[in-house]
């Protein structure tokens, strides 16, 4: 995917958001770390152009929820970043935004960190890439693109804010 | 604040604590101190939550083990600990084993039979983390180690000091009291130099550890030039339970001599920082009125404690990675 790809995608979504929650009433949008927040801010940008609202964007830090932090036996510890959520998450809609969906163990950490922070009245999840291979019951409600992997590969995504250009590669083997 | 706003997160330097211990100050790279204090400012914000809990250190074993009296140490470690899930518990020596003559290193033993992940040490004998770590498998976290070192306290007035001040580098920080028998003094001239601070010292000459300018600090018995356009001021308790023997003539003449008055105050800079790791004297070494006023810091310093040490423990908690395993 090129930034005019990237770009058409993003405002796709950003219509079918209105479409299926017939407006952005009770809607916000959190974003995980680090490039999901990048995305959640461009659809936030997107949605006040169509229907001239300011929507509440956060951003989510999952490490603190990851399922293997006390899995491996020793090493070093994932960095933790900060998390900005600065409106009340109590009987709103929440879009979670992601870069990539994979395992979907990403997915479940962001969701029992959003828990902690009130109930919700819904959560749906939007990624710009999803390459299957879940290990859990997850899916996504919009999705950028369907990309067919084998787990050998991986899927980079770049954005303008961090790495100066946006596209989405698929990188063989060994990658990550 | 090193997370931006705007969504970019700046890659830090270094990734992970070298050692499987937290023994000291003079053990950590700057690299160290920034990576803990970022992760820090991550934790804080778990307190700001309706649930003040995350998951991370589910399943892992934290023993305190408090050789001396200790409040806010020992508390601040206790709520960090719980805030990250991990399960914890907090040894009072007076109702312990320790009443019956066994020694710190049966105590440690018998504890790790026992399998902690991390063993939390107070005491009254300066190395007695250090002996711990060579014996222990556990990670040792040193919560004040007689006149050595309080690690977690310098970090926590690092944190408090970079909160408000943005950095530490070319800061003016004037510490004033019994600068012989402090461990936090130890630990934050420590830290506050590696970070690029120009650090004062002041107190009696009889308080003045007499090869204290080989850290590279400024040491003056004159208050008032310890804290002229200084941008912080950090006292220091005057610690009767350690001195055997007259230091100084009352503590009258101590407070009149270098107690932290507001005239005094006013020679600092006009946005001055006043710090105390407490517990305070008021009318020693602190004035009611400079204590409770509006430069004090003193309480915020108190509740950035529980984000430190929850990131202290969140990163010691992985171990150490052995290179021969890479």
């Amino acid at each position: 995917m090129d930034a005019d790809r990237i770009r058409r995608t993003l405002t796709r979504i950003a219509h079918e958001i209105v479409e299926r929650n017939k407006g952005t009433d009770d809607l916000a949008l959190v974003g995980i770390r680090t490039r999901g927040v990048m995305i959640a801010r461009r659809i936030a940008g997107t949605l006040r152009e169509i229907t001239g609202r300011d929507i509440p964007t956060g951003a989510l830090d999952i490490t603190l929820y990851r399922d293997d932090l006390m899995r491996q036996a020793v090493g070093p510890q994932p960095l933790v970043r900060s998390t900005e959520i600065q409106f009340s998450i109590d009987d709103k809609k929440i879009l979670l935004v992601d870069d990539v969906l994979y395992t979907g163990r990403t997915t479940r950490a962001a969701l029992d960190a959003l828990i902690d922070y009130g109930r919700p009245k819904e959560i749906q999840l939007m990624v710009l890439v999803d390459r299957g291979h879940r290990e859990l019951p997850i899916r996504a409600d919009y999705v950028g693109k369907n990309l067919p992997t084998s787990p050998e590969e991986s899927v980079q995504v770049r954005l303008e804010e961090s790495d100066g250009i946006d596209e989405v590669i698929l990188q063989a083997g060994g990658g990550v | 604040m090193s997370t931006l706003s705007d969504g970019i997160d700046r890659k830090p330097a270094v990734t992970a604590l070298r050692q499987k211990d937290l023994l000291g100050i003079a053990e950590l790279t700057a690299g160290e101190i920034e990576l803990i204090l970022n992760t820090a400012e991550a934790m804080k914000e778990v307190g700001t939550r309706p649930i003040k809990k995350v998951p991370a250190l589910r399943g892992k074993t934290v023993v305190n083990l408090f050789y001396e009296p200790s409040t806010r140490t020992r508390t601040s470690f206790e709520i960090a600990e719980k805030r990250l899930s991990a399960d914890t518990l907090s040894i009072a020596i007076g109702s312990s084993s320790v009443v019956k003559g066994e020694t710190l290193a049966d105590t440690a033993l018998n504890l790790e039979a026992m399998s902690p992940d991390m063993i939390v040490l107070r005491h009254a004998s300066s190395g007695a983390c250090h002996m711990l770590s060579r014996i222990c498998r556990s990670a040792i976290i040193n919560a004040g180690d007689g006149m050595h070192e309080h690690p977690t306290q310098a970090l926590l007035d690092a944190f408090t000091i970079r909160e408000r001040k943005k950095q530490l580098t070319g800061l003016k920080v004037a510490i004033v009291g019994d600068l012989l028998h402090s461990r936090v003094l130890r630990s934050n001239i420590h830290l506050l130099t590696r970070m690029g601070a120009d650090v004062w010292v002041c107190g009696p000459p009889t308080l003045i550890p007499t090869d204290i300018r080989r850290f590279g600090v400024t040491a003056t018995s004159v208050v008032e030039e310890a804290v002229r356009d200084a941008d912080v001021i950090m006292l220091l308790r005057i610690q009767l339970e350690r001195m055997e023997g007259a230091f100084f003539p009352s503590l009258r003449e101590y407070f009149r001599v270098f107690g932290m008055t507001e005239a005094r105050l006013r020679l600092a800079k006009d946005d001055v920082m006043i710090m105390h790791p407490g517990p305070m004297n008021r009318g020693v070494e602190i004035a009611s009125e400079v204590a409770d006023g509006p430069y004090s810091v003193i309480l915020d310093q108190v509740a950035n404690g529980v984000a430190v040490r929850m990131a202290v423990l969140y990163l010691l908690a992985g171990g150490v990675e052995h290179e021969e395993a890479a």
